[in-house]
């Protein structure tokens, strides 16, 4: 039995197949609506999110299985003090696959330890996203059509921000990649990444301007400041419109750079640049669901 | 000078920081094990002025002093067999450390999971870095110090 943990989880090789299903599953969609029939995931969330969580619904409605599950610790046993031990071994009685997502760094391991299903990390805390990674693995390769030979830039909140790591952690396994860190001082990618792409003479910079950098750039990946990540809101408010993506700045970017985002956006884009060909973070939405389509039907082994 | 008597079968810990005796003697589990032990504190030390000694009676085989590589790597460890010193061990850092070092951050899932293991991974060798298994948080010497 195979869970998601990290998008480390799956070779590369493993992640082509991935890609190719997710890829199969956007052109041939009548092909799985039964795939799943009789199966059930169950969502557990202890974080409010709306996307991910609707974004696996979808997923596995799709491919014609059914959703059971809930979307905040409130409702849900925690809140009485269950361990995510337990609740995983009753969720094991009543579902097939689990995605799990907790404020807690580490939680969908504990969970994934004592489980009798796939458990997918669908984020803990400030540590993992790997789906999002997926989703922006499978963007990349879609429509850049090769995952490596390019410069990427990560901007924002690259402390707190779980997409940027799993999604750097994804990328150093491919060739030719140079990563641009674009952020504040109090916002700067954590030292075990820095130290991991020492380790492996991967190319890195850690800038503040935006402007400076985007004429190098042929991926921009903009995150949000998030409200929640923070001990003190004086720290957020001063942080959080750091950097704004407008059009006079994507006047300097090169005409084929593109832009994504794992979303909600906050005021990190200004909404003018959504018009803009190279705005990709819709699509990548789109593909997030095509690949949770893929993984749920890997993780089951139905394919 | 106290004198504490010969063992035919077992470890002479030697040059434990002195006060830290009773932290390896419950690291190694010799709580819970039915078995000899002497333990020295403060003796004379020409090397470190004050030191601590663990004198342990067992077969050798039953302790796995990997974990005395985290605590201290200065430590010597003496094999004692027919009452001669028969081998001193080289200090390795052990792949992984359970419950020694408490994981201090609060968004970790060991700060309110209860009854989960503390565990770490030894995630550089050449520079001693341990990271928990759960959240990856770099393990600090304040924490040493904490536990």
């Amino acid at each position: 039995m195979r869970h998601l943990m990290s998008p480390l989880d799956f070779t590369t090789e493993e992640l082509d197949q991935l890609f190719d299903l997710a890829n199969d599953i956007e052109h041939n969609k009548g092909k799985y609506a039964h795939a799943c029939d009789g199966k059930i995931l169950a969502t557990c969330f202890y974080e409010p999110s709306t996307r991910t969580r609707l974004s696996f619904e979808s997923a596995m409605t799709r491919l014609g299985g059914r959703v059971i599950g809930f979307s905040d610790a409130a409702s849900s046993s925690a809140s009485k003090g269950e361990s995510v031990s337990d609740t995983i071994r009753v969720i094991s009685c009543y579902a097939d696959i689990c995605a799990m997502r907790h404020p807690k760094e580490g939680a969908p391991m504990v969970a994934m330890e004592r489980s009798l299903i796939p458990v997918i990390n669908a984020g803990d805390g400030g540590h993992q996203h790997p789906t999002q990674t997926l989703t922006d693995l499978l963007t990349i390769r879609s429509l850049k059509g090769t995952l490596g030979g390019f410069t990427i830039g990560l901007c924002g909140d690259l402390k707190f921000g779980r997409t940027v790591h799993s999604l750097i952690h994804a990328l150093v396994r491919y060739d030719n990649i140079r990563f641009i860190f674009i952020s504040p001082d109090e916002l700067k990618v954590p030292d075990y990444i820095t130290e991991m792409l020492k380790s492996k003479n991967i190319p890195y910079e850690e800038v503040m301007s935006l402007e400076d950098v985007m004429p190098r750039l042929d991926l921009l990946y903009m995150t949000r400041v998030q409200k929640e990540r923070f001990f003190n809101e004086e720290d957020y408010i001063r942080l959080k419109d750091f950097y704004v993506l407008d059009m006079a700045k994507m006047t300097l970017a090169k005409p084929d750079m593109l832009v994504l985002h794992p979303l909600p956006r906050v005021n990190e884009i200004s909404v003018e640049v959504d018009n803009d060909p190279r705005a990709a973070y819709f699509k990548q939405a789109q593909y997030g669901v095509y690949v949770r389509m893929a993984l749920i039907l890997t993780l089951l082994e139905l394919v | 000078m106290l004198n504490v008597g010969k063992i035919e079968e077992g470890f002479v810990l030697d040059h434990i920081k002195a006060g830290y005796s009773l932290s390896v003697y419950e690291h190694l589990g010799l709580d819970k094990l039915d078995c000899t032990v002497a333990i020295i504190k403060n003796a004379r030390s020409e090397k470190m002025g004050k030191k601590d000694i663990l004198k342990v009676e067992c077969d050798i085989n039953m302790l796995n002093l990997d974990v005395l590589a985290y605590i201290d790597h200065n430590i010597t460890v003496n094999v004692i067999k027919d009452g001669e010193i028969v081998d001193k061990r080289v200090l390795v850092l052990p792949r992984q450390i359970k419950n020694v070092i408490h994981c201090h951050n609060p968004r970790c899932i060991t700060s309110i999971e209860q009854e989960l293991p503390h565990i770490f991974y030894l995630a550089d060798p050449e520079k001693k870095i341990y990271r928990c298994k759960y959240c990856e948080e770099k393990y600090t010497e304040s924490a040493k110090k904490r536990f």
